[in-house]
């Protein structure tokens, strides 16, 4: 029976990975839309795109994690 | 999984292997993968920055190096060949004036020839044409000799004729009056 | 999960998918010591020779017109060269090599680990806590080293009204402690995460109804792995240029 709680516990933490993909999603789209009101300072802010992109992605993999703790380790 | 029995019997290698189902979590191994880590890190580590990194960065800036004496060296060839090209168009100006000076000299030369053989042929033909008038006077004055010796021998003749007796002296005085007047 | 509870021995739909990340020992034997040679050590070692292979032989003729070896070589150092340079400051070129190691290591064992039945190295929690670890106290020991007290300016944010920099500098010091954390967990969890679910679908292969989906539904994975892999080197590496610029220079 706790195993199964578990179980459901881990597809609940598994929202939050599509949480986090909302997140990214959101970067990527308001990056882009600034790029294309101002191409030329697009090159300038990869690297800050891609720094956005992995701190929202963080916690979307930190919910993953849950779940696989609440699959494999509890 | 109905249970987590049934899981242990069929897993039961795994089991034996990671106790926790993930294998990330065994941490058992965590010593025996962090050293190994540590060795790994430490070899790349050295390998890059004693050999690898400053190899590359001695090409880099040799590439940098090369292109920037390429460009130095195309600048002092472009230079050089402006001033060849200066100096063809100051040897051509100095060949035209050298040209323009010996044609002048030329010019003059032949003028000033010119001129001394124009100034002799003006002598010689003022010359020779003083002998002729001189020629001229003299036979003019031969002439005048001539017409009164002619002119009293007529004049006696003539007298002679009409039958008189005529006097040499009075002829030719006559004559000479005849004539100056 | 009832076909699970009866399939296992007629060999139905079994899913491991985290067998891939066990760690054995090569030669024989149940126990890992420290110095048991295991698979970690294998793909560890082909992870060396890879980057000699690449950095070293590839770069041996030294030519000013560079062969397609050296242009790889030099565009892996031009593109670290050139992060450091523009993330982190001119002053955290001497951390350079340092940080050229933790990229090579991190992009080589990535794809190293899309080969099939290879381990990957970086989807384990050892590695990369190492690797974040090791970023964590350079930051922090260079920012002392550096600034002395003056690194504790990072969490006094002094454009803020006084009433809330006591509460901004809690949060400030909660998520500078995080940040080994989430450095660390974001790189193994990613890389993890693309080969398991890779070997999801592999198990939904074993019914011939869904086999063509499931192939292709690996090779989409597996080509977004490989950008998944690139991405997780290149985000670990500007983070650490992101945090070495805190420490070099923490006013905000």
């Amino acid at each position: 029976m706790e195993g199964q709680l578990a179980h459901i516990g881990a597809g609940l933490a598994a929202i939050g990975s599509g949480a986090a993909a909302i997140g990214v999603g959101n970067v990527a789209g308001n990056y882009l839309a600034g790029a294309l009101r101002n191409p030329s300072a697009a090159a300038s802010q990869t690297a800050t795109l891609f720094i956005g992109i992995a701190f929202a992605e963080a916690l979307g993999i930190f919910s993953f994690l849950v779940a696989l703790l609440l699959m494999f380790a509890v | 999984m109905a249970s987590s029995t049934t899981e242990a019997t069929s897993h039961a290698a795994d089991a034996a292997a990671s106790a926790p189902g993930m294998p990330q979590l065994d941490f058992s191994n965590w010593g025996n993968q962090i050293v190994w880590l540590l060795i790994t890190l430490i070899v790349i580590y050295f390998v890059l920055s004693r050999i690898a990194l400053p190899r590359i960065a001695a090409v880099l800036a040799e590439r940098q190096g090369t292109i920037t004496n390429d460009i130095a060296a195309a600048e002092e060839l472009k230079a050089k060949a402006i001033e060849a090209e200066e100096a063809y168009n100051k040897a051509l100006a100095d060949a035209r004036a050298e040209a323009q000076r010996i044609v002048a000299e030329a010019k003059a030369e032949i003028q000033a020839d010119l001129d001394a053989a124009t100034a002799k042929a003006d002598a010689e033909i003022s010359a020779k044409a003083a002998e002729s008038e001189k020629a001229i006077a003299e036979i003019r004055a031969g002439a005048l000799e001539s017409v009164k010796e002619v002119a009293n021998a007529t004049a006696v003749e003539v007298v002679a004729a009409l039958g008189g007796a005529a006097d040499e002296a009075d002829v030719t005085a006559a004559v000479d009056a005849r004539m100056k007047g | 999960m009832a076909s699970e509870a009866h399939g296992a021995e007629e060999g139905g739909l079994v899913f491991h998918p985290m067998d891939q990340f066990i760690v054995k020992p090569l030669f024989g034997g149940d126990h890992i010591g420290l110095f048991t040679i295991t698979n970690v050590t294998l793909w560890m070692a082909i992870a060396v020779l890879g980057i000699i292979a690449m950095m070293i032989m590839g770069t041996r003729s030294r030519a000013i017109v560079p062969s397609r070896s050296q242009s790889i070589a030099e565009l892996a150092y031009g593109f670290i060269y050139k992060m450091v340079e523009d993330v982190a400051g001119k002053d955290a070129i001497k951390f350079f090599p340092y940080i050229m190691t933790l990229f090579m290591f991190i992009v080589f064992a990535n794809f190293l680990g899309l080969i099939p039945m290879s381990f990957t190295t970086t989807s384990h929690f050892a590695v990369t806590v190492v690797l974040a670890l090791l970023v964590f106290l350079t930051v922090t020991i260079v920012g002392f080293v550096k600034n002395g007290v003056g690194f504790l300016g990072l969490f006094w944010v002094s454009s803020a009204p006084l009433a809330l920099r006591p509460i901004l500098a809690i949060i400030e010091l909660i998520s500078y402690f995080v940040r080994p954390v989430s450095h660390s967990i974001r790189l193994a969890g990613n890389v993890m995460a693309g080969h398991a679910v890779i070997k999801v679908f592999a198990g939904f292969a074993a019914i011939a109804v869904v086999s063509p989906v499931s192939v292709i539904a690996i090779t989409a994975m597996y080509g977004l792995e490989v950008l998944v892999a690139f991405i997780q080197a290149y985000v670990f590496t500007i983070l650490t240029c992101v945090y070495l610029k805190d420490a070099l220079h923490p006013s905000h």
